[in-house]
């Protein structure tokens, strides 16, 4: 009788526990929110995002940042989607399982916790020097998709894997060829999960400054890229250059921009989760 | 290719009495043996029924005739498995057209999360077949020869994954049928099914007999008795008795036989 009532007792107290865990969290999130908006809503406005740079704060708008972040956004998902889905059909379907198969998934898993700062300078040394890019967008585009590939790899994989295998015994025993297989059931079956696997690490990507800084990528730029090979600047570089300036105006810039970077990143996790929901409702 | 085309003209010329044949076959998963040495001779246009306790080999056996066993990690063989005469674990035989003149229905349906449509055309399509008016065609064709036409005509856009189980399975043989192969491997295609349905697909099967060469595998001696001409009991890993099912169900040669037929096990 006593052990029930114990364990009951610890039952609310682990629940008690975690509700104030999760209340902390919310209430840091809604301050730090609130601060922010409070700061940076009044700033923004249509100039504020089709403004370019300026050393006047109040003049001083995000353009250049914002269309360097949907280059290098717009870029490394070139990159890395073709080559993310590949690398995860390869080891879902056509690896033979064995050791060396097993090293290639612990040290991808492994790669998506290396610290971003390691791939920028992977990416200074490969990418702007051995292949000359210089700090362009194209060198950080590359940069960035090196860093988020594991993360687009391991989605896709468990995409893959969810496909039920009577799925693909199905195609099989209908004369299908392993490639028809993948084209034409798992892919278009996992296509949701993929697709909020490469979101997630998008948005990933979108807040990304450190491997940036490290390949050169410019804090204060007078134009936008026009072209892959054109310098450039993202917004989180932009904030990060407002922020430490003395002047008390590029506070209030920098608070803007921070929304700005929020609304971009909110608007990709609803996307994916909006992808997530719509797939599991078609497998299910 | 010319190899292939007189191939044809052999199948056609001599009607063989046995479609399927076994010669010395044994199967290992790494180490384990789980088929110790089979012969056999599966006649054409018949139902054959393969019956055992689980775990007998039943399933292996039978996916040695499609080769769906290939992709099986730790799967080896020995001996040949011929189909028309020609063994179809030789070097130079294209899997995949051997997959469709040999096709398959698995124990749980397992239509693909695609519309009722899609489904039973894509053994065409992944064939390269594009005619819009053929596929409609054979479509139709293959669902009202698994009489599930009437129910799903004016749905053929929507999910096969909202069709109950038994209709699911009717269009697993549907789209096996669109791809018209001559041999039809049924790995307990109702044991997943309510008795109604089971009913319905055991009828299909009587029907199929005139046009195909069917094997299927069973747990259900009712069923076997029903629906097989000839019926084989496997245990552990050997062929102990293939019989006509009238004979092997009522007058058993082998002691092992009658003891499961009567439930004294498995
Ligand atoms: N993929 C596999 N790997 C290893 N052993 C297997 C595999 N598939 C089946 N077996 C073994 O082979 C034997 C025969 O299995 P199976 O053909 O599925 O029997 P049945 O269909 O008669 O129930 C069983 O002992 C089973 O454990
Ligand atoms: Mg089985």
């Amino acid at each position: 009788m006593n052990n029930i009532k114990a364990n009951r007792l610890k039952d609310q107290i682990f629940k008690f526990w975690g509700i104030a865990c999760t209340l902390l969290g919310l209430v840091l999130l809604a301050i730090f929110i609130g601060s922010i908006l409070i700061d940076g809503l009044q700033r923004i406005d249509w100039d504020f995002i089709t403004s370019l740079p300026s050393r006047k704060a109040e003049r001083a708008g995000i353009y250049t940042a914002l269309m360097g972040s949907v280059w290098v956004l717009v870029l490394t998902t070139i990159i890395a989607l073709p080559l993310g889905i590949a690398a995860a059909i390869y080891l879902e379907e056509y690896a033979r399982k064995g050791k060396l198969s097993s090293l290639l998934e612990v040290n991808i898993s492994n790669l998506a916790g290396v610290p971003s700062i390691i791939y920028g300078l992977l990416g200074l040394e490969i990418f702007v020097r051995i292949l000359e890019m210089g700090s362009s967008v194209l060198a950080g585009s590359f940069t960035l998709a090196l860093l988020i590939l594991p993360i687009v790899i391991v989605s896709t994989r468990e995409a893959i894997k969810a496909v039920p295998q009577s799925v693909r015994d199905g195609s099989f025993a209908l004369g299908a060829s392993k490639w028809q297989t993948v084209a034409r059931q798992l892919l278009p079956a996992s296509f949701g999960g993929i697709l909020t696997g490469v979101i997630l690490a998008l948005s990933r990507a979108v807040g990304e400054t450190a491997p940036l800084i490290v390949i050169g990528a410019l804090t204060y730029v007078p134009f936008a890229p026009e072209s892959p090979m054109d310098e450039f600047s993202v917004l989180p570089i932009q904030i990060f250059n407002w922020i430490s300036r003395p002047q008390e105006g590029f506070e209030v810039n920098a608070a803007a921009a921070i929304i700005i970077l929020l609304l971009i990143t909110f608007l990709m996790n609803g996307i994916a989760v909006f992808f997530r929901n719509k797939w599991q409702k078609k497998l299910g | 290719m010319t190899q292939q085309v007189n191939d044809n003209i052999v199948d056609k010329s001599i009607k063989r009495v046995h479609k399927l044949e076994a010669k010395g076959v044994k199967v290992f998963y790494d180490d384990f043996e789980a088929i110790k040495g089979i012969d056999m001779q599966i006649k054409a246009n018949k139902v054959t029924a393969f019956i055992g306790p689980s775990g007998c080999g039943k399933s292996t056996f039978l996916r040695l005739f499609n080769r769906m066993n290939d992709y099986v990690d730790g799967f080896r063989m020995e001996g040949e498995i011929l189909i028309d005469g020609e063994n179809i674990y030789k070097k130079k035989v294209n899997v995949e057209q051997l997959r469709k003149q040999v096709g398959m229905v698995f124990q749980k349906p397992n239509p693909f999360p695609k519309s009722i449509y899609e489904n039973v055309a894509y053994g065409l399509k992944i064939q390269g077949i594009k005619d819009k008016k053929y596929l409609k065609e054979k479509v139709e064709d293959s669902l009202k020869q698994v009489a599930l036409w009437d129910e799903v005509k004016d749905d053929l856009n929507k999910s096969a994954m909202a069709l109950s189980g038994g209709q699911q399975q009717r269009l697993c043989i549907a789209r096996t049928l669109a791809v018209e192969p001559s041999i039809i491997l049924m790995d307990e295609p109702t044991s997943a099914l309510d008795p109604l349905s089971t009913a319905k697909i055991e009828e299909l099967i009587y029907e199929l007999k005139q046009k195909y060469t069917i094997v299927i595998v069973t747990h259900n001696m009712q069923q076997a008795g029903r629906i097989s001409d000839y019926t084989a009991f496997f245990y552990l890993g050997e062929l102990i008795e293939y019989d006509k099912s009238k004979k092997l169900f009522t007058n058993p040669e082998k002691q092992q036989t009658e003891n499961y037929i009567t439930g004294r096990f498995g």
